[in-house]
């Protein structure tokens, strides 16, 4: 065989590792409970590596509010100092088989959504979605929602699930799909059709009402809840693909309002880098391109498994908060057809005639055509201290594409 | 062979525009039928890339 044959044969590989995943929720624990190697006074957060002074502010201003979450600091000034001096470790998600949406930012007394892939055994977890620390903003105000998930939330889906022996959640993403979800920025229906799913199973599992009913109410008013599920899911997905010699498939694009990173399965866990490109966005009264911080997030991994900006065309309900035009979406996934390896057999988009969603993107073809994968995105703010401040479309940089088929070329002597 | 031009260019011209669609657009405005096809060179143009897609695509 000769090396086109090897790549072809290893994608074949590596695709059917992506489309035969088989996500189950089966927890929402401490992190430092179930994330292997989130110990002692560490927080994870998104993107590729990176140092404290090399972090965007958003990134900062998240991880001084996980300081102060934590308890480790009593002041933003007094965590900053401490962030400074070097006294906690900052480890990318990615290394822990986690991911986190913006900051992404994962510190061990944080509940974290734990979903299994039933088809190869591994786990993988995500933080829950909101829209203030995440963004950045470390106020009291901004943590109360932390604390509410930690101390209420959180510990009333456990016990739930505990009894319902976990919930399958791709009947959940195949619905949502033909419902106009695109599964990063719109959750509508997911979040509504997992919200259901709980909603009876903590009326059955006789929790007091005192956690019930918050929890009931916070499932039913949280769009963007599924978010943190899908991104799970789509860890829990790509994980299994990481490691197949000669391939050329991605296994993950994510970033940190530094730098934008990619993994490739036949280079296995090596990251490839460039600057984080900017996001163009609507933004909320108050706020424009001139506040906006760089790319951010691992939320990307939905794209890396053919979701988001891929299945945009079936999703029109999303370009009110990203902008574009229906025909933009419908474009854009076709053109994502170009840059990838094949189609999901049961992710599949009414839009274009129930044709299944593009998965598998090959750095070959992303370098010839030129054509970069597009992401849908929220934006948050240049400095620390805001919440969310837009979303918009953003596309990869092409020069992470470039150095990745570079060191392909190297490590397979070509 | 200027008569084989010559010849062309007194028939009606359908065009196929490679590349870069403002050509078409102008010989749309001068009413020429123009078939557009996308195209952009491989890689960019980048001769580094284009040597090693030779060798794995």
């Amino acid at each position: 065989m000769d090396i086109k044959q090897k790549i072809e044969k290893a994608n074949k590989e590596a695709v059917r590792r992506l489309t035969s995943g088989d996500p189950v929720l089966i927890d929402v624990a401490p992190a430092g409970e179930v994330i292997p190697g989130l110990e002692g006074k560490m927080i994870t957060h998104s993107g590729p590596p990176i140092e404290w002074g090399h972090m965007c502010g958003a990134q900062q201003g998240a991880i001084i509010g996980m300081v102060i979450y934590e308890g480790w600091a009593e002041s933003p000034k007094e965590a900053r100092a401490k962030l400074e001096k070097g006294e906690f470790q900052l480890e990318p998600n990615h290394h822990h088989h986690a991911v986190g949406p913006m900051a992404g930012t994962i510190s061990p007394s944080a509940p974290v959504w734990v979903v299994e892939n039933r088809a190869f055994g591994n786990r993988a977890f995500c933080r829950q979605v909101e829209g203030r620390q995440q963004f950045g903003e470390y106020s009291q105000d901004a943590l109360e929602s932390l604390r509410l998930w930690r101390d209420v939330w959180a510990p009333t889906l456990q016990e739930t699930l505990q009894k319902m022996g976990g919930l399958e959640l791709n009947p959940i993403i195949i619905q949502a799909l033909q419902m106009g979800d695109e599964l990063h920025n719109r959750h509508s229906a997911s979040s509504s059709l997992f919200a259901n799913k709980m909603a009876v199973a903590i009326s059955e599992a006789d929790i007091p009402k005192e956690r019930a009913l918050p929890t009931l109410k916070y499932l039913a008013g949280h769009n963007l809840l599924f978010l943190g599920l899908a991104m799970a899911c789509g860890k829990a997905i790509t994980d299994p693909a990481g490691d197949v010699e000669y391939s050329t498939v991605v296994t993950a694009m994510t970033r940190n309002g530094t730098d934008f990173g990619i993994r490739v399965s036949g280079l296995g866990d090596e990251w490839f880098t460039a600057p984080a490109p900017v996001v163009d966005g609507l933004f909320l009264p108050g706020y424009s391109d001139d506040d906006a911080g760089l790319d951010m997030g691992d939320s990307a991994i939905a794209e890396t498994v053919g979701w988001g900006a891929f299945t945009i065309g079936g999703a029109p309900g999303i370009l009110t908060l990203v902008g574009g035009t229906p025909e933009d979406a419908l474009e854009y996934t076709r053109e994502m057809r170009k840059i990838t390896t094949s189609t999901h057999p049961i992710y599949r988009m009414p839009a274009f005639g129930f044709a299944g969603t593009s998965v598998g993107i090959d750095i070959r073809k992303v370098v010839q055509t030129n054509i970069s994968p597009i992401i849908d995105t929220a934006i948050a703010h240049k400095d620390p201290g805001y919440p969310i401040i837009g979303a918009g479309l953003v596309r990869a940089p092409i020069e992470c594409f470039k150095q990745a088929l570079i060191a392909f070329g190297q490590k397979y002597n070509t | 062979m200027p008569d084989k031009i010559e010849e062309l260019l007194r028939e009606p011209l359908v065009v196929i525009n490679l590349g870069l669609k403002g050509f078409a657009a102008s010989l749309e405005k001068q009413e020429v039928e123009v078939i557009q096809v996308d195209w952009i060179p491989p890689a960019g143009g980048d001769e580094e890339m284009i040597d090693l897609l030779d060798k794995l695509l």
